[in-house]
């Protein structure tokens, strides 16, 4: 899940772990951006190097839900994992480590971060350990959905094995590299792409699309988040941004309704539907854009009051609804 | 129902201890040399470094803005959308005696600016070309960062020199955090000089007494992890670079010295969403601490309150009232009354939401002067949009 920053990645991403959990499926929701984003949506205590149960999954018609596992991934501490794992690198990791290295791979060295995360990735998707079961290897999560870096960075980050592969010709890093690139390459992955109804994002998931294609990784849909009630439609929308709209039916149905109606209370509501008007024309032409993407499109409401569980769990639902999962 | 239009309704004013903040008071000041307007991604610091400096310069201050990652339509209305790299004057700004210059900041080539300035040619062309600076220069986090504050650091001596500027207004990158922007530099500068990449030319120099165990293990571990022409581009690019160092350093610390300075002022600019406001925080705890001089909070993209007293649970009652006797016929209207009902409820939704999160803003740092900017229903695009902007920045009360 990528997206221009603060479009609602980190919530898109976490709506589509609990939608995919169902039917018993067992889900794997990681982070890379180091922000323990993950655990303050779910209120639960900053999480470890390590994957943990932290939700049910929303229940499906039929058959129980599944859970919703996070793992938050850091670089430092894929490194040090890496080292062990590749190098059996016990005393020159620490000495490494003494000289800075280890700092300057994990924050500096441009590419080192992102093979790193995307590795921890990879391992999840290929022996993802599922708490509570016993079976060991195979791929054990039915999903893994994955909050990314933003669209500006998408490509660069998922391609970055393609070019260490490229760097290193031969050998076993080579060969880790070409693995991970033809996971992500694969129809095993989807990357989508969410946006907010405005110019800038639209652009940017617009060329975000071009960058991952040219770089033959499989583009999924975009999420529109954040849209805006439609309650108001057609001539009514048009009226109600210049102004027009029937001050009498108004009146007379809030009369029935049992409001105090004056009419300061009718300029507000009517002001109100104009600049609800003014937006959504905006964000109508934006949507037009979108679909011109040629990729399928999915919608979430802006929810009022700000997401808590009980807002994952409806934008969840919604995903569901339309078929994203 | 030609009825005079307010565009925007009046503001929410919550209970926020917080003072208005006196932006035109801040503009007005001829000591206000520089204006560095700060926050996490998106929330609007460009769109708030133009408006301030279209505003600052009607008002007759003779003015540059350094944005950074414009908008494209945003920077077509401001003729800049060439990446220049130097400034170029704004067309259509009102007369009178001040000025608007605007650029954009090409991030590489301030670098290679900077290389090319302090490296004799021979050299500037190794470091240009070396596969290490190429990457060091375009992806490294925090060289955009660094670079704004070295084209500030520029401006700032044009403006001394020449007197074409009386007032720099600086954006600054879409970080996540706004914290970065201060860090950064220092970042890039304790990195070009640190342990680590010292260690790297060691060996081309030779001193033996470095070629501890320890270290032979480190570049051992290093060559199998990255393979040995990595390591050699980077040796061959910290050789080259070498002499720069000190330079380096030097200018990121005066820049950093003239942030400090009497003349600053920063604004922190946020979004009335908690991961905004959070940033928003941690920044002014940051220049509190670092004796930095802010100025104020821009709480911009606010939702504005409805008039009337008719309450969230009144319109929703009132709308299901209406629903369930079927007052909305729909051949007439079709949920007119409804439909305006639940729009009335969502907005005095996301209000109260808003103001809770001013209010705890303000209770935490209640002597912050705030500026409330509220959203406009279309994007900021040109120049009449930042005039608005500007105007509603000014109009606190
Ligand atoms: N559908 C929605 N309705 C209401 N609020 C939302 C919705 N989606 C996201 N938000 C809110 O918007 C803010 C940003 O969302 P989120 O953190 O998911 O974005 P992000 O793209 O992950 O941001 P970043 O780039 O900083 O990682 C959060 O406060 C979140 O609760
Ligand atoms: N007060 C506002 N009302 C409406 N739109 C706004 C407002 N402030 C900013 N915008 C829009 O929001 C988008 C992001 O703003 P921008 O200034 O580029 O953010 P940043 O520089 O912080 O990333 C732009 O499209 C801009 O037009
Ligand atoms: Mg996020
Ligand atoms: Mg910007």
């Amino acid at each position: 899940m990528t997206g221009k920053g603060g479009t609602g990645k980190s919530t898109v991403a976490a709506a589509l772990a609990l939608a995919l959990a169902s039917r018993g499926r067992n889900v794997l929701l990681c982070e890379v951006e180091g922000r323990q984003g993950i655990a303050k949506m779910f209120d639960v205590d900053p999480l470890p190097y390590e994957e943990r149960r932290i939700a049910a999954g929303l229940p499906g018609p039929a058959g129980r839900a599944g859970a919703v596992f996070a793992l938050h991934i850091d670089a430092e501490s894929a490194l040090l994992e890496y080292l062990a794992m590749y190098y059996r690198l016990g005393r020159a990791g620490k000495a490494l480590d003494r000289f800075g290295v280890i700092d300057f791979a994990t924050t500096i060295a441009p590419g080192v971060r992102d093979v790193l995360l995307t590795g921890k990735v990879y391992e999840a998707a290929r022996s993802g350990r599922k708490k509570g079961t016993s079976s060991k290897g195979g791929a054990q999560y039915d999903a893994i959905v994955l909050d990314a870096p933003p669209t500006g960075r998408i490509t660069q980050f998922l391609n970055v094995n393609d070019e260490l592969a490229g760097l290193a010709k031969a050998g076993p890093i080579k060969k880790q590299a070409d693995t991970v690139m033809t996971l992500f390459r694969s129809p095993r992955t989807a990357v989508h792409l969410v946006t907010v109804l405005e110019e800038m994002p639209v652009q940017e998931t617009s060329d975000g699309i071009g960058q991952l294609r040219s770089a033959d990784l499989p583009v999924g849909g975009v999420v529109v988040n954040l849209v805006r009630p439609r309650d108001l439609t057609g001539d009514l929308l048009d009226a109600a941004r210049r102004d027009e709209l029937d001050r009498e039916t108004i009146t007379g149905q809030l009369k029935d309704a049992g409001v105090e109606v004056d009419d300061s209370l009718v300029d507000g509501l009517t002001a109100e539907a104009r600049d609800h008007a003014e937006r959504r024309a905006l964000e109508d032409a934006q949507r037009e854009l979108v679909q011109a993407m040629d990729v399928p499109t999915y919608e979430l409401p802006r929810i009022a009051g700000g997401v808590d569980m009980g807002g994952l769990y409806d934008l969840a639902a919604a995903l569901r609804e339309q078929g994203m999962a | 129902m030609s009825r005079k239009r307010t565009r925007v309704g009046p503001l929410a004013t919550p209970e926020s201890t917080a003072d208005p903040l006196d932006v035109d008071a801040l503009l007005d000041d001829q000591n206000t040399r520089i204006i560095v307007c700060c926050g996490s991604g998106g929330v609007g610091k460009t769109t708030t470094s133009a408006s301030l400096a279209l505003r600052a310069a009607e008002r007759g201050r003779k003015v540059v803005v350094l944005t950074i990652d414009p908008a494209r339509r945003l920077a077509q209305a401001m003729g800049i959308e060439a990446l220049e790299n130097t400034p170029r004057p704004v067309e259509g700004v009102n007369g009178g005696p001040g000025s608007l210059d605007a650029m954009m900041l090409d991030m590489k080539r301030t670098f290679d600016e900077v290389v090319e300035g302090q490296a004799s040619p021979e050299k500037a062309k190794q470091i240009l070309e070396n596969p290490f600076y190429v990457a060091l220069s375009s992806s490294f986090a925090g060289t955009q960062e660094y670079m704004a504050m070295e084209k500030l650091g520029q401006l700032h001596r044009d403006a001394v020199e020449t007197g074409d500027y009386d007032l720099i207004v600086v954006d600054t990158p879409p970080s996540r955090s706004a914290l970065d922007f201060l860090d950064a530099p220092e970042r890039l500068s304790s990195f070009l000089d640190g342990k680590f990449i010292r260690l790297l030319t060691a060996p081309a120099r030779g001193p033996a007494r470095l070629m501890t165990a320890g270290f032979s293990m480190m570049t051992n571990a290093l060559t199998k992890i990255l393979g040995a022409t990595v390591l050699q581009d980077m040796q061959t690019f910290v050789a080259a670079f070498d002499t720069l160092f000190g330079g380096f350093r030097a200018r990121a610390q005066k820049t950093y010295a003239l942030l400090q300075a009497e003349g600053t002022a920063f604004l922190v600019v946020a979004a009335p969403e908690p991961d905004a406001l959070r940033e928003a925080e941690y920044f002014v705890e940051r220049l509190t601490g670092e004796d930095m001089p802010l100025a104020g909070l821009v709480v911009n993209r606010a939702s504005t309150a409805p008039a009337g007293s008719l309450d969230a649970d009144e319109a929703m009652a009132a709308a299901s009232r209406i629903d369930r006797t079927g007052a909305g016929d729909p051949e007439q209207t079709p949920g007119l009354t409804v439909a305006l009902l639940r729009l009335h409820a969502d907005r005095i939704r996301i209000v109260e939401r808003e103001a809770v999160l001013r209010r705890r803003f303000a209770a935490a740092h209640p002597a912050v002067p705030t500026a409330v900017v509220p959203a406009l229903s279309t994007d900021v695009h040109d120049l009449a949009g930042l005039r608005r902007v500007g105007e509603l920045l000014a109009a606190q009360r």
